[in-house]
This record gives structure tokens, C-alpha cells and sequence, in this order.
């Protein structure tokens, strides 16, 4: 395993670290969580831009830090390619002079020519000699893309590198990192907040929080089954409630939610008895039609009372409440209308088994 | 108009000002960029010439450097002339006076460069030489620039500083400042006028020179 990037930092002061990642080559990885949950630090780190307090960060054959053997490889010796959250471009220099500044290992007129075809791989030709502020926000990004290739680096670091541009703009930008990420073959660290751009670039997703690594998975694997409820609330999954496991019958488990029981995924792996988290997936959550339903099928009926309608976009998100605790569901804007759905009103929903998941109190 | 006086002022601030650049530049950087638990101490220190009566500065200073002192005792077994009354003694003295002026554009320059600009640099790969001389140098070079002008047009002008640490001796201590007031004390106010004149035209060129070159430097770097 010594193939990629190795982190495994702890520290607790100042800020907080407990972060175990691994980066395969030519492998995305996103790290996901809060602002504030040390992402950014953790990136600094492997940089050599922050020195954590113990740990070992590996690239390769190569430890770049190792506090037990004191080992803190400088910045400029790591060969580290970064995006910065605002693309930190020189701003007295040229696009071109840009690049080339990062390619100091060539020669002069070698680093020119070099800087010009990274220019035309990230679709900039003819904006050599632009300065940074006569550039677009996209613009700018492919700059400060290109000049963290140009350094040939063994990591590619990008930090919210699309938190600076327009949604328009942002979405061009997707497509052409996803292009660019076929023809490289280093680890990748995407430092994001939004979950969805995770989901769209990254095979995989580590989602931290306080500066731990919670748990770290592909984008499927972790909303189908998110360890803790932290990480599921973390995912963004509005459905994460408490309940107990009542008992296992041959097929499904038995769980007590409120005044409710529900009929879920067969989880042996609980003893009958114990108090857990379960999550669900909007998606789980169905309009009851008045056709009688399969018993064979998972389906909970429960009666709830329509609190919100929010609309967005095509959907309308729709809270409802039973007992103490809010479920919420998204439903297709033709639906709602031939549904006549309404705040206040008192239906039926069912509540799909198959999809809801168990975890421990302890995440 | 007393020729040798104007050479000794013009003199003095090239020097004062060539000698503060790298100690500006060295001092202004590292007080921009780093946080040590004196450093308020420190810049208090730094800008108390800024406050300080001119006479209280030079009294010190001469008491520093006079013939008793341990300083000019060291000065004069090895260059065996007084310190104080002297060129370098004037020299010491302008070069603490000035360091306000030298020091503060220079650290509000620095502290404008964005930190992950620098962190980008070395995230580049180029050697803390070479960020400072293509990155930091070129974009603090607007207040490096105010800085000196500031400082060659105030030692110009000095006058209780090097009055008392200097005296008024032709050609060696006599800048155009205390030529002036001498020329004046002798009821010759032609000379003083012209003298001030001079005096006038060349802080005024000075200072409409930084800011032209700043303001012009300013958009150039302006960034997004």
C-alpha cells in the first residue's frame, strides 16, 4: 500500500485533527464537511503550508512529514499541485508568466513553450499575455488549474477551486475537470462543501467533521449507509430519527419509531432491544394511493399532517409531522396538483422499508 | 545660496534612504507577516520618533553618541574622529528618525499581499529568494517606493535632529535646513528665501513623483 497518498494526522490544539485519509493514484477524492471542519487545514497540511502537531503524511515512497522521526519536508520540495479558493494568481504576472513560474526546473525558453501548451489544454489560447484581473472568474480557474499541473505534481490539492465562479460558469468547469482527471494519473483532493459537486467529480468521499475523518466511501455506499447519524446528517439526509429494535422476524426487523413500528431490512446484527439512529432517503418516503398495498413489499403506512409545501423548482419539498418527529419528502409538482396536496391537511404516506438503514448510537 | 549645504542634505537623505531600504524592507516584511507577543512593543518603539519632540530624539542621541559615551568611545578607537558633530554621527541619527517613515508604508505593503498568493508561490516551488524578488518585491514595490520618497524628503527638512546631534559645521554638518536658519539669524533673507525655495521644489518633486508612480503602480496591480 504504498501506492498514493497517505495522511494520518491527530492533533488537538489549535484546531482540532483526527484524519485518516488514503488517495490512490489517478483517484478523486473528496473531502466534505462543514466550514469549519478542519478540510481546509488538512489540505495546508499535506501541502506543508500548516504544520499539524503529530502524524505521518506520505506521498508514494516519499514521507513529506512524520513528527515521530521530525520530519517536515518544505512546501517547495513536496511537488504539490494547489488550487486555491481564489485561485491566488500572481497578480502582477502574465496568464503565461503565470505557469511558467511554477515550471522553474526548465529552462527559460523550454518553460515558455510548456506554459503555452498548458494554456491550450485548459482552452485558453490567445489569453497569454492577459493579466489575472482582465481574466473571468473561469478564467482565472483554468489559470490556477494549469499552473498547479505545470508543476508536474505527485498530488493535485484544489480547495473550493469552484466556489469563486458563477453557477453557470461552475458547471462548464465540472465538465472540464472531469476531461482533465482521465489524462491524470496523481491522487486528487477536492476540498467541497457542496455535496453534490462531491457526488458529480469524486469516486470518493470522506466526510469530516471537527477535523475527523467520519467515514469515507463512494458517494453511493455512504447515502445508502451512512456509519453514524452524524454522517448522515452531515449528507444533508433530513430523515434521521431515533427508535429501538423490537424483534427480527424471518425477513424483515421490527422497529419502534414513536407509536409507530416499522417493518425494515432484516439487520440481525442488532440485538433486539437496542435504542438506534435510522436514516432514509427522501426518496423512500411515497404518497399512499388508495389501492390496498403488496404485503410482501417493506411499505409503512403512517398517517401524517402536511406542515410545509415549499416549492423548488420541479418539486415541492414537503414536511410532515407525526408524533414528535418531521419526515421529509420531495414530490413531483404535477403530483402535488393532482394529489391537491395542502398545509394542514391529514394523509397516508408510506414509508418504504427497504430503504431505511440502521446505525448504532455510537457512531 | 550655500552650494556645499544642499550637497550635504541631498547627501544625507540618499544615504539615509539607501541604508533604510533592506532594513525596511527586512523589518516592514517580518512585522506585516508574523505574530510574536512583543511585537506591539516593538512597533511603538518603532514610531516613537514619529511623536518624539525632535530636540528630546537629539539630546538623547547625542548623549549616545558623545565623546563619553561608550559608543563614541568605540567609534573614535577605531576611526579615531568624535561621532557626535560628525557626518555619520548625523547619518545614525537620520537613519533613527527616518525609521517610521521607512518602516510603516513598507509593512502596509506587505501585509496587502494576500497570504495564499504567497502560499501559492511556494506551493510553486520557488526558493524564499525567488518569491521575494518575483512575487513580494514587485507587489509591495508601491509603498517601498513611498516609503523612500517619504524618507529622502523628510531627512532633507530635518532640522532639531541635526541640530543638535550635528551642530552647523560647513561641509560637514551644516545641511540646507540649518543653512536656512542661520541665513536667517544673519538677517540675509535673500539667501534664505532662495535656499527655501530650492528646498520646496525638490520635496515637492519628490512627493508628486511617489504619487504618480504609486497611483500608476496601483492599477497596474489592482487585483480582483
Amino acid at each position: 500500500m504504498s501506492e498514493g497518498l497517505h495522511v494520518d494526522l491527530t492533533q488537538d490544539n489549535p484546531i482540532p485533527l483526527a484524519a485518516q485519509i488514503h488517495c490512490a493514484p489517478g483517484e478523486v477524492l473528496a473531502l466534505v464537511g462543514p466550514s469549519g471542519s478542519g478540510k481546509s487545514t488538512l489540505l495546508r497540511s499535506i501541502a506543508g503550508l500548516y504544520k499539524p502537531n503529530a502524524g505521518v503524511i506520505r506521498c508514494g515512497e516519499e514521507v513529506w512529514f512524520d513528527s515521530s522521526r521530525s520530519v517536515n519536508m518544505p512546501t517547495a520540495q513536496r511537488r504539490v499541485g494547489m488550487v486555491f479558493q481564489n485561485f491566488a494568481l500572481f497578480p502582477h504576472l502574465s496568464a503565461l508568466e503565470n505557469i511558467a513560474e511554477a515550471m522553474l526546473d526548465y529552462p527559460h525558453k523550454e518553460r515558455i513553450e510548456r506554459a503555452r501548451s498548458m494554456l491550450a489544454r485548459v482552452h485558453l489560447e490567445g489569453l497569454e499575455k492577459r493579466l489575472p484581473r482582465q481574466l473571468s472568474g473561469g478564467q482565472q480557474q483554468r489559470v490556477a488549474v494549469a499552473r498547479a499541473l505545470a508543476r508536474e505534481p505527485k498530488v493535485l490539492l484544489l480547495d473550493e477551486p469552484f466556489s469563486a465562479v458563477d453557477r453557470g460558469t461552475r458547471e462548464s468547469l465540472y465538465n472540464e475537470l472531469a476531461e482533465l482527471r482521465e489524462e491524470l494519473n496523481m491522487p486528487m483532493l477536492l476540498v467541497t462543501h457542496d455535496l453534490d459537486e462531491a457526488t458529480l467529480l469524486a469516486d470518493r468521499m470522506s466526510i469530516l467533521n471537527v477535523g475527523k475523518t467520519l467515514q469515507t466511501d463512494t458517494p453511493d455506499q455512504l447515502l445508502a449507509a451512512p456509519h453514524s447519524a452524524e454522517v448522515a446528517k452531515l449528507l444533508g439526509m433530513r430523515n434521521v430519527f431515533s427508535g429501538r429494535v423490537i424483534r427480527h422476524e424471518a425477513k424483515h426487523s421490527i422497529v419502534a419509531w414513536g407509536e409507530h413500528e416499522l417493518r425494515v431490512r432484516l439487520r440481525g446484527d442488532f440485538e433486539e432491544g437496542t435504542s438506534i439512529y435510522w436514516a432514509m432517503p427522501t426518496s423512500g418516503v411515497l404518497l399512499m394511493p388508495s389501492r390496498s398495498h403488496e404485503s410482501e413489499t417493506l411499505d409503512n403506512e403512517i398517517p401524517v399532517r402536511i406542515v410545509t409545501m415549499l416549492a423548488l423548482g420541479e418539486q415541492f419539498r414537503v414536511t410532515l409531522q407525526t408524533g414528535q418527529d418531521r419526515v421529509t419528502m420531495n414530490v413531483p409538482r404535477h403530483i402535488a396538483q393532482r394529489y391537491a396536496l395542502a398545509e394542514d391537511q391529514h394523509i397516508n404516506v408510506r414509508l418504504r422499508g427497504e430503504t431505511v438503514h440502521l446505525m448504532a448510537l455510537e457512531g | 545660496m550655500d552650494w556645499s549645504a544642499l550637497r550635504l542634505s541631498l547627501e544625507l537623505s540618499f544615504w539615509t534612504m539607501l541604508i533604510l531600504l533592506p532594513v525596511g524592507i527586512f523589518l516592514g516584511r517580518h512585522l506585516a507577516w508574523t505574530q510574536f507577543r512583543s511585537k506591539s512593543v516593538v512597533e511603538a518603539l518603532l514610531t516613537l520618533p514619529l511623536v518624539l519632540p525632535p530636540t528630546v530624539l537629539g539630546f538623547y542621541l547625542l548623549v549616545a553618541m558623545g565623546a563619553r559615551s561608550p559608543i563614541g568611545q568605540a567609534y573614535e578607537s577605531l576611526f579615531g574622529q568624535q561621532l557626535s558633530f560628525s557626518f555619520a554621527g548625523l547619518l545614525i541619527a537620520s537613519l533613527i528618525f527616518n525609521l517610521p517613515f521607512a518602516i510603516q508604508p513598507m509593512q502596509r505593503a506587505f501585509e496587502a499581499i494576500p497570504q495564499e498568493v504567497r502560499e501559492a508561490a511556494r506551493c510553486c516551488g520557488l526558493s524564499p529568494w525567488r518569491i521575494l524578488r518575483r512575487i513580494e518585491l514587485p507587489l509591495a514595490w508601491p509603498g517601498i517606493l513611498s516609503a523612500l520618497v517619504l524618507t529622502f524628503a523628510h531627512t532633507l527638512g530635518e532640522f532639531g535632529v541635526v541640530l543638535m546631534v550635528g551642530g552647523s559645521i560647513p561641509g560637514e554638518t551644516r545641511t540646507i535646513a540649518i543653512s536656512i536658519y542661520d541665513r536667517v539669524q544673519a538677517f540675509d533673507n535673500q539667501a534664505a528665501a532662495t535656499m527655501s525655495a530650492v528646498l520646496l521644489i525638490i520635496s515637492l518633486a519628490a512627493i508628486s513623483l511617489s504619487y504618480f508612480a504609486t497611483s500608476r503602480l496601483g492599477k497596474r496591480h489592482d487585483h480582483v
